[in-house]
């Protein structure tokens, strides 16, 4: 977004029409979900719930990247920082995620070599600076990030970097959907779709979820009235009964998204049955490297052995990620888990509810 | 906490590193003036004469960036420490720790800065060291500066002293000089250049302490930046912060390479900032004496302090809501997807 519209996309007066819109519109009380970490943040940062209905509740989904990625793979990165002549390049929430045994960051703080880095491509120069060593950079995120990670294999095949290697982990957003719905005790009466995610897949990649279950959903930017206005139109479906798959979010979200960033995704990386943390198994919702560039997976060329994983005992993560609790119903929250001392991933990223929670919420309530 | 090793965020300026101070430095070195935990310590030598006397090591890279260097704000850092005491700084030691090979006209331009930013706050560098180490053992340059001032015999200046009722002024905009560093280490350039604020404050506070008896807190936000800081002092004072998201100054660019980078301007450090605690009545004249001020010109009233939520520091955002704003955590972390 341009620099000066920022200022235009917070304006409290249309705010105010957007509240007043969505108040005279509500009857039904109901639980939307947004899937994505970034609008989570976004609507604490800005005190979204608090100027809504209290009838309206927000639910946060499995959208952090890092809170979903399963504990055997947290495991697995942490086992790679300790094979010898490797560097480990992340981006910079999964180095305080606790392992079973250990975390990125104490393994750094111990001598091992992990750096922070904002793409993937910092990790590939990284690799040709070290030619002696062998550069991991740890592929997680969703449709967002996967497509500049397959551009930087690509770039490393083309450039022959050999030594640039790539843990994949990534996951896909559409199947987690289809999962949610699975899920009992979650009944989610309408989707904020993730903004970022919709840039590089469309509208359109929802369509056969919509299909299936016909529930209100509708994408989503991230700044105060692009998610007010979502909201506004959720209710407006839900009240009149008439679900539709929705784009608030035009001034990124195409239909079609972006086709280009898909095919370079596509020739590199085959979906795979991949766990949630929290969910589990869900068929085709994660992405591997395919073999004609196993010379760049991580998993093929360094085998690690990783320990028994186990999640942290008393941890709700699993369950805050699905929305069937929230932070406070978390025996650990504000006691034993705090953004120092994290126990579960929610409150490590800078996108996780439960990090979300302690940081904006001034009362523990399950609001 | 438990923790076998010193981390990054043991040194961020945040809860993580208070944690550090508390548990491990605090109680060994037990005294009333340390407990004070304020910029500096006020020390009372007799029943009229009171100095301020704080110290600062300075580790920052790249060396040089726009707006400043290391020597700049090695002059600067502790000269404000001192002058957040109420008092005048006057003298300030000058310790350099330098690793071999450093090239000599880096090492001149910089004392050139040093002797300059010294003249330009009216201090004198009185005393002074110098170590070299071997190649590895430092990153090229990093710099120690401490400083003693004077306070006036009416002047109380305490971190504690936040009353309901006080207005809190800050003296310009938030996060020019984290973000500066951040987007020269990173590389990073944007159409509108941003620039570190590094600046001496001691005119700033003279002015201010000329203008009203009735200022009860000044602090610069540095690291942690302004919610750091403000966390701090709502704690001390146990008293509540209420802020206004709209009166929040911010310059546009730096604005747009926060939001880009997944960066909150309230947690990102300033080196030329400070947040004055003044009595209702005296704030227009201490808003006055901060803007004539040439490095307070922005200055404006971002929030007040109340008897509601005692500790804490709460935002009022654009759109009406209201959020807790916390102290940082460790090294602010940032966003991947």
């Amino acid at each position: 977004m341009p620099l000066k519209h920022q200022r235009e996309y917070r304006d409290p007066h249309l705010s105010r029409q957007l509240i007043q819109a969505i108040k005279h519109t509500h009857v039904r009380p109901v639980k939307l979900m947004e899937v994505c970490g970034t609008h989570t943040m976004s609507i604490f940062r800005h005190g979204i719930r608090d100027v809504l209905p209290e009838t309206i509740h927000l639910l946060s989904g499995p959208g952090c990247p890092v809170c979903v990625t399963a504990q055997p793979e947290i495991d697995a990165f942490i086992a790679y920082a300790r094979v010898e002549d490797t560097i480990v390049t992340t981006f910079g929430d999964l180095i305080r995620v606790p392992g079973t045994e250990s975390s990125l960051q104490k393994e750094n703080a111990a001598g091992r070599d992990v750096r922070i880095v904002y793409s993937a491509f910092d990790a590939l120069k990284i690799a040709q600076a070290n030619p002696d060593k062998r550069v991991v950079f740890l592929g997680v995120g969703f449709e967002t990030t996967a497509p500049t990670i397959a551009a930087a294999i690509l770039a490393a095949c083309e450039m022959k970097v050999p030594n640039f290697l790539v843990a994949c982990a990534h996951k896909t957003v559409p199947a987690a959907l289809e999962a949610l719905m699975t899920i009992e005790q979650v009944q989610i009466s309408g989707f904020l779709l993730p903004g970022h995610v919709s840039v590089i897949l469309g509208r359109q990649a929802y369509q056969p979820f919509f299909d299936r279950y016909q529930v209100p959903s509708v994408v989503a930017g991230f700044e105060p009235t692009d998610i007010l206005e979502a909201v506004r139109r959720l209710v407006d479906q839900i009240e009149k009964g008439q679900p539709q798959l929705d784009n608030a979010y035009i001034r990124a979200v195409s239909e079609e998204g972006n086709p280009k960033a898909r095919a370079v995704m596509d020739t590199v990386f085959e979906p795979v049955d991949a766990v949630f943390r929290g969910i589990g198994l869900i068929p085709g919702s994660g992405l591997r490297i395919r073999p004609a560039f196993a010379a760049h997976d991580a998993a093929i060329q360094i085998p690690v052995k990783v320990p028994v994983s186990k999640e942290p005992a008393g941890c709700a993560c699993g369950d805050i990620l699905t929305g069937a609790k929230t932070p406070p119903e978390c025996r650990l929250f504000r006691r034993a888990c705090t953004p120092e001392n994290p126990i579960g991933p929610c409150m490590v990223s800078s996108e996780g509810t439960c990090a979300a929670y302690y940081r904006f919420h001034p009362q523990t309530t399950t609001r | 906490m438990t923790s076998e090793f010193i981390s990054l965020d043991h040194g961020s300026g945040g809860k993580i590193a208070h944690r550090l101070t508390a548990d491990l430095l605090l109680p060994l070195f037990d005294n009333p003036i340390l407990s004070d935990m304020h910029d500096g310590a006020v020390l009372a030598l007799n029943d009229h004469t009171r100095v301020a006397f704080s110290t600062d090591t300075f580790t920052v890279t790249p060396l040089f960036f726009p707006g400043g260097d290391i020597g700049e704000l090695a002059v600067n850092g502790t000269i404000n420490d001192v002058a957040m005491c109420g008092a005048t700084p006057l003298f300030i030691s000058l310790a350099l720790i330098i690793e071999e090979g450093f090239p000599m006209a880096d090492l001149t331009r910089i004392l050139q800065s040093i002797q300059q930013a010294a003249t330009r706050a009216g201090v004198q560098v009185v005393t002074g060291d110098t170590k070299v180490v071997p190649k590895g053992a430092a990153d090229g340059l990093f710099i120690n500066t401490s400083g003693i001032g004077l306070i006036p015999e009416n002047v109380t200046i305490g971190s504690t002293g936040a009353r309901p009722g006080d207005k809190i002024i800050l003296s310009g905009t938030m996060a020019d000089h984290g973000m500066t560093i951040l987007t020269q280490r990173e590389g990073l350039s944007f159409d509108h250049a941003i620039q570190s604020d590094s600046a001496p404050l001691n005119q700033m506070v003279a002015k201010i302490l000329a203008a009203s008896g009735k200022v009860h807190v000044l602090r610069d936000p540095t690291r942690g930046g302004v919610g750091t800081t403000l966390n701090e002092i709502a704690e001390s004072s146990r008293a509540g912060i209420i802020l206004q998201e709209s009166r929040l100054p911010v310059r546009e660019a730096v604005a747009g390479v926060c939001e880009l980078l997944g960066f909150d301007p309230l947690y990102v450090a300033n080196e030329g900032k400070l947040l004055a605690f003044v009595a209702a009545e005296d704030a227009e004249k201490v808003l006055a004496a901060i803007q004539s001020d040439p490095f307070g010109r922005e200055a404006c009233v971002i929030g007040d302090v109340t008897a509601e939520h005692p500790g804490q520091v709460v935002l009022e955002t654009l759109i009406g809501g209201r959020r807790i704003v916390d102290m940082l955590t460790g090294e602010q972390l940032p966003r991947i997807c």
